[in-house]
């Protein structure tokens, strides 16, 4: 793991603890993947958050939004102080996204609505001759609700190909690991066989997600889907496929100094 | 109702290029030439309701302006979560078009009934719910969900309905009166319209002068001419095809009782008991199983006003 991505986690694990609260385990699990994104793939205008011509990004999975609002915050799409407002009654980022937030297209949170939504804004572009692209993160857990396949089936059945399904597939649900809860595998033939265009790849691999990134869309008449076997709690190994780290409230200063020390001295 | 409803989508697509169509799996035939015409801006997606919705808001996101139809109950309950966050938490402008409002689809039985969405619907900020009386009321409001700011939620009738407004013109949020008279004011919306002006005639010929107040926009609600009106009667009569529990009568009710109004009012709310129905049979035969009729109106107007 090299800098970069240690920054960006003990940036959530600061603001984490600053609000008292927050889901961490999904937002470490998507670091690199948003990392990436926001590096190097999407188009976008912070000083513009409306610009007609970004690409749209929705993160269906809402509760791993610490990791977004630290790439939003560095990438100066709110402020340094905003992201500390997380949480806060008045405070311009929550425990879930809205689209109060710069940068934020939908609230997103309640779960299997993402996909519907990024569907409908490429069908959208696709009616105004727009090139630009629309990507969406989904967690696997998520990946039970039905209406992720409904949406599934439509943006095929459209050959959406500017559009990009990157599912976070950590193997953790809330309760426990998502193949004893939901019973997702095959995920990566669940879907090619809904019509997608689908690679799989180590979601922590900085370099094998932007190569995979880079050759969008992976077929010129579908959409396309990228399944990052990812960890939960990435970066703090005590913290890694443990489900009592999916959501962590009333954390001490030790706490705090143990995460981050870990995520200092992590090496893998 | 629901053809000139449809009808006018395609209107408002011919002349305005912001305007898109997403049905569910309707009748074979349904718009035919809006989708031969337009084909770009037509999406038949089959039965993913909740899909449907999402995706109708992803596109109002982007600037469109969407027509969504289904039938109703599936759009009130299968979907209420994607109206209550998709469309109303971000205003956007998707029209959602309900097939079969109330008993429509009595003989279909209580799966395809929409007996409490006013109840629900009409508890979600920035949603503007209509309700109109007939087809030629629907051809006077349709024009106005082009440019309208926010989400719109629109009951349809069974259709052949009988025309019983006069309006020459259509405002969102404004009640419209069809008579005015001291006794008893009756309060209603969609087709209870006609079966209001039934009970005022009857009423009339006993001697007892009754107000009718037909409210094609449920939310926003008139309260100003509720309240006036209310403020020159004795008695209050609403009538709804919906349940009574959180529907056009508890509305009334609520704006009543902070009104603190001086006279002295008695109420009736008329609709659908707190109960499931284990009937078939038609709409109309509901209506008067459930005193949704203008003789009942007429029998309660003479209760409250004993």
């Amino acid at each position: 793991m090299d800098q970069r991505s240690k920054q960006l986690r003990k940036k959530i694990v600061d603001v984490l603890h600053h609000a008292g609260r927050g889901h961490i385990g999904p937002s470490m699990s998507l670091v690199e993947i948003l990392r990436v994104l926001y590096d190097s793939v999407l188009k976008y205008d912070p000083s513009n958050p409306q610009l007609a011509e970004r690409d749209r990004f929705i993160l269906s999975k809402g509760h791993g939004c610490l990791a977004l609002y630290v790439l939003l915050a560095e990438k100066g799409f709110i402020s340094e102080e905003k992201l500390f407002s997380f949480c806060s009654f008045d405070g311009l980022v929550g425990g879930h996204p809205t689209a109060k937030t710069p940068g934020v297209e939908f609230a997103t949170g309640s779960l299997g609505h993402g996909l519907s939504l990024a569907v409908g804004v490429a069908a959208a572009l696709r009616i105004d001759k727009s090139e630009r692209r629309v990507f969406t993160v989904l967690g696997d857990g998520e990946c039970g609700e039905g209406s992720v396949w409904e949406a599934a089936m439509s943006a095929s059945r459209q050959r959406l190909s500017s559009l990009t399904a990157i599912i976070d597939y950590n193997k953790l649900q809330s309760y426990g690991p998502t193949e004893e809860i939901s019973g997702l595998e095959p995920m990566s033939a669940k879907w090619k066989s809904f019509g997608f265009a689908t690679r799989e790849v180590d979601g922590h691999d900085v370099d094998a997600l932007e190569k995979n990134f880079a050759e969008l869309p992976f077929a010129q008449d579908k959409p396309s889907a990228i399944i990052c076997h990812t960890v939960k709690g990435k970066g703090i190994p005590f913290a890694e496929g443990n489900p009592n780290w999916h959501h962590k409230t009333k954390m001490s200063a030790e706490d705090h100094a143990r995460m981050i020390n870990s995520i200092e001295d992590y090496n893998a | 109702m629901r053809k000139a409803c449809l009808e006018q989508v395609y209107q408002l697509a011919k002349k305005d290029e912001r305007v898109v169509f997403v049905g569910s799996d309707l009748g074979a035939g349904t718009l035919s030439h809006f989708q031969e015409e337009m084909p770009e801006r037509f999406f038949m997606e089959g039965i993913v309701e909740a899909h449907a919705v999402g995706m109708a808001c992803g596109m109002a996101h982007e600037g469109k302006v969407v027509y969504v139809n289904t039938i109703q109950s599936f759009l009130t309950r299968r979907c209420y979560e994607q109206l209550v966050l998709d469309a109303c938490l971000h205003n956007l402008n998707v029209r959602f078009i309900g097939n079969g409002a109330g008993l429509v689809y009595a003989p279909l039985g209580p799966t395809h009934w929409a007996t409490e969405d006013i109840s629900i619907l009409r508890t979600i900020p920035n949603l503007t719910i209509l309700s109109p009386a007939d087809a030629e009321e629907m051809n006077r409001l349709m024009p106005l969900t082009l440019d309208h700011q926010g989400p719109i939620f629109i009951r349809l009738a069974k259709g052949y309905d009988p025309i019983v407004t006069k309006e020459k013109s259509f405002e969102l949020g404004k009640a419209y009166s069809y008579r005015d008279g001291k006794d008893v004011l009756l309060i209603g919306c969609g087709v209870m319209l006609g079966i209001m002006k039934e009970a005022e005639e009857i009423l009339a010929q006993a001697g007892i002068e009754a107000s009718i107040l037909h409210l094609p926009t449920i939310k926003p609600l008139d309260n100003e001419a509720i309240i006036s009106r209310a403020g020159t009667t004795r008695a209050v009569i609403t009538v709804e095809e919906n349940t009574t529990l959180g529907g056009l009568g508890s509305a009334v009710a609520e704006i009543l009782a902070e009104a603190c109004l001086p006279n002295p009012l008695r109420m009736k709310r008329i609709g659908l008991p707190d109960s499931f129905s284990g009937n078939y049979g038609s709409q109309l035969q509901h209506f008067a199983h459930n005193g949704l009729t203008a003789e009942n109106i007429v029998t309660e107007a003479r209760k409250l006003l004993t």
